[in-house]
């Protein structure tokens, strides 16, 4: 599979990075070299073979259901939460108006 | 007196136990080493004052008679990827710039707890995403090494560029590295250091700034196979706040190093002997073979047959976690805000992004966003997990037949900074000899082998069973005690 300078700029958009269609165009080839290169991976053999997506045997533990059982992810920190926002208004994220 | 900044971990812990020096006078003589350095590029803030202190506090604590801890008096180097609090993190990205923790990683603050002091935070390539240390907002770092007859400058490998450099260069005795596709133990043979990455799981990803999140893992880089040991032992240890953190207790590795290896299997992968590897690698192999033999190991061999297809499968892999953990940088929580006049919020994540990320990264980011998207999941993330599935099956099926595996590191050694610039796969399979062990999550290290013919070094690849960095750690110092690796790049900067 291939990709178009189109698709390429519908991924960008999902992706959300703007690009300019020089930026498009540069884009096309190299990500078309990555894919046909990648492409090599359908002649392997996963027949009854389970996709992994971890590699180490490992459950999921529940912490306790305590409040702040550890401080450093609990609550109480907003001040420190907002510390490196760009825009942080009345102890909120600022963002542009998304309602009109 | 002996010059501090040439001495490594142990030298240093030791020295300062038995009071032959202070931890102050270390910490200042690496301060001004560093100082003298700006023209390698290693590192994107330097924190004096943080190594001083920590150096008086290890000081007062020896005064008092209080027991020190495992890296106490040390002065390290931080990868820019470890969240410190109040020092910038930027993962050598724009898009972080200026962005100063509130918290500390765990592994950054584990260290400080045995004592470490932090030198400065280290250049990378951006968010960990590169071969050669090109990637970075913060300009290349440049390998204290030179090719014999030139004076181009060198790639330091990557993503751990900052980190190799400065610990090649004697500006620091260690460095934290993080390796998701080999980007501590690549580096780490480029200048002719150590590096381990240790089993998956093993140190904590809290506060680490996320690339592939079920490939990354730190570890340490340093000079010497001790030096590694006494540094993971104490970066290493479970950690609630991270939901892969291995819960198994940390073994004193250093205690446990051993370079008899009688009775132990080192596994030779037969397809690992690639096309476009240089000779001089080959020859480093096959001497490798020879003193693991010399110190009482069993040479078999051993078959990977996945193993062309481990680089490919993580290229979708890596990529795919990326687009998604990379999603967080819009714009609004924190980092940069490019909000273009009258525009809304969407135009604003899109402005933000294209002004914030690198073209590599956003080159991953758009395979991954491709990978995953609907129609073509299945054809590729779902067909790489599998072939990852079948490469984690090759090794277990060696490790019935072999104690550890022994291999190249790279297919090349260092090359000149601006060579592979323009083709993304080139530099891509510098990989490929490091990656398969980071599909498996299994432990494995770089040491130093030997110089080539143009004087530039060349390291060797020990992969371990799960769990099993002891093995790692112990044939790596049947090497370092026979390979005698004593290179060290002449000072030009």
């Amino acid at each position: 599979m291939s990709v178009d300078k189109a698709t390429v700029a519908k991924i960008a958009s999902l992706a959300r990075i703007s690009m300019d269609d020089a930026a498009l165009e540069r884009m096309v080839p190299e990500l078309n070299g990555i894919l046909q290169w990648v492409e090599q991976l359908g002649e392997v053999d996963v027949t009854g073979i389970e996709p992994m997506a971890a590699v180490i045997p490992n459950t999921l533990r529940l912490r306790d259901d305590v409040v702040d059982a550890d401080p450093l992810t609990g609550g109480g920190r907003q001040g420190d939460v907002l510390a490196n926002a760009p825009a942080a208004e009345h102890g909120f994220f600022g963002v542009p108006k998304v309602i009109e | 007196m002996t010059d501090l900044t040439q001495l490594g971990v142990k030298d240093i812990r030791d020295g300062v136990r038995a009071g032959d020096f202070t931890a102050r006078e270390v910490a200042e003589g690496f301060n001004a080493a560093v100082a003298d350095a700006a023209a390698l590029n290693a590192f994107i803030v330097t924190t004096p004052d943080h190594a001083l202190a920590a150096a008086d506090t290890v000081d007062a604590a020896r005064a008092a008679g209080a027991d020190l801890g495992a890296m106490a008096g040390v002065p390290i180097g931080m990868k820019d990827l470890f969240a410190t609090d109040g020092v910038q993190t930027t993962a050598a990205s724009h898009i972080l710039e200026g962005f100063t923790p509130r918290y500390e990683s765990t592994v950054s603050q584990k260290l400080w707890d045995a004592g470490a002091g932090m030198l400065g935070k280290l250049n990378l390539d951006q968010f960990a995403m590169g071969s050669s240390n090109e990637t970075s907002y913060f300009g290349n770092v440049t390998s204290p090494w030179k090719k014999a007859g030139s004076n181009a400058a060198m790639s330091p490998g990557g993503s751990s560029g900052g980190s190799s450099t400065a610990v090649a260069a004697r500006i620091a005795p260690a460095a934290t590295g993080t390796d998701t596709g080999g980007s501590i133990r690549q580096p780490a043979a480029f200048t002719g250091i150590c590096g381990i990455k240790p089993t998956y799981g093993r140190c904590s990803r809290w506060g680490v700034v996320a690339f592939a999140s079920s490939l990354d893992q730190a570890g340490p880089m340093a000079r010497s196979v001790e030096d590694c040991a006494i540094m993971l032992g104490a970066m290493a240890g479970f950690d609630p706040k991270d939901a892969t953190s291995l819960q198994m207790d940390v073994p004193d590795w250093e205690a446990a190093l051993s370079s008899d290896l009688r009775g132990k299997k080192v596994g030779i992968p037969r397809e690992y002997r690639m096309e476009g590897t240089d000779q001089a690698i080959l020859d480093s192999w096959e001497q490798g073979k020879a003193w693991l033999k010399d110190a009482g190991a069993e040479i078999v061999d051993v078959s990977l047959p996945h193993t062309k297809y481990a680089l490919p499968a993580y290229y979708i892999v890596a990529p795919a976690e990326a687009s998604s953990n990379l999603a967080r940088y819009d714009g609004v929580r924190y980092g940069l805000r490019d909000l273009p006049d009258g525009s809304g919020l969407q135009d604003m994540y899109a402005a933000t992004r294209a002004a914030g990320f690198g073209d590599e990264v956003k080159r991953r980011i758009l395979i991954g966003t491709y990978v995953l998207s609907a129609g073509f999941y299945d054809a590729y993330y779902t067909q790489a997990q599998k072939v990852r599935a079948l490469v984690a099956r090759d090794f277990e099926r060696a490790f019935a037949e072999c104690d550890v595996i022994l291999a190249p590191t790279t297919p090349t050694a260092s090359f000149p900074l601006g060579e592979n610039v323009d083709d993304p796969l080139a530099m891509y399979l510098n990989d490929v000899f490091a990656v398969p062990a980071s599909l498996a999550g299994l432990p494995a290290m770089s040491v130093p082998a030997m110089l080539n013919e143009h004087g530039l070094p060349l390291g060797l690849q020990l992969v371990g069973r799960p769990f099993d960095e002891q093995g790692v750690l112990n044939a790596g110092l049947a090497i370092q005690q026979r390979a005698g690796f004593k290179a060290a790049p002449e000072k030009w900067w």
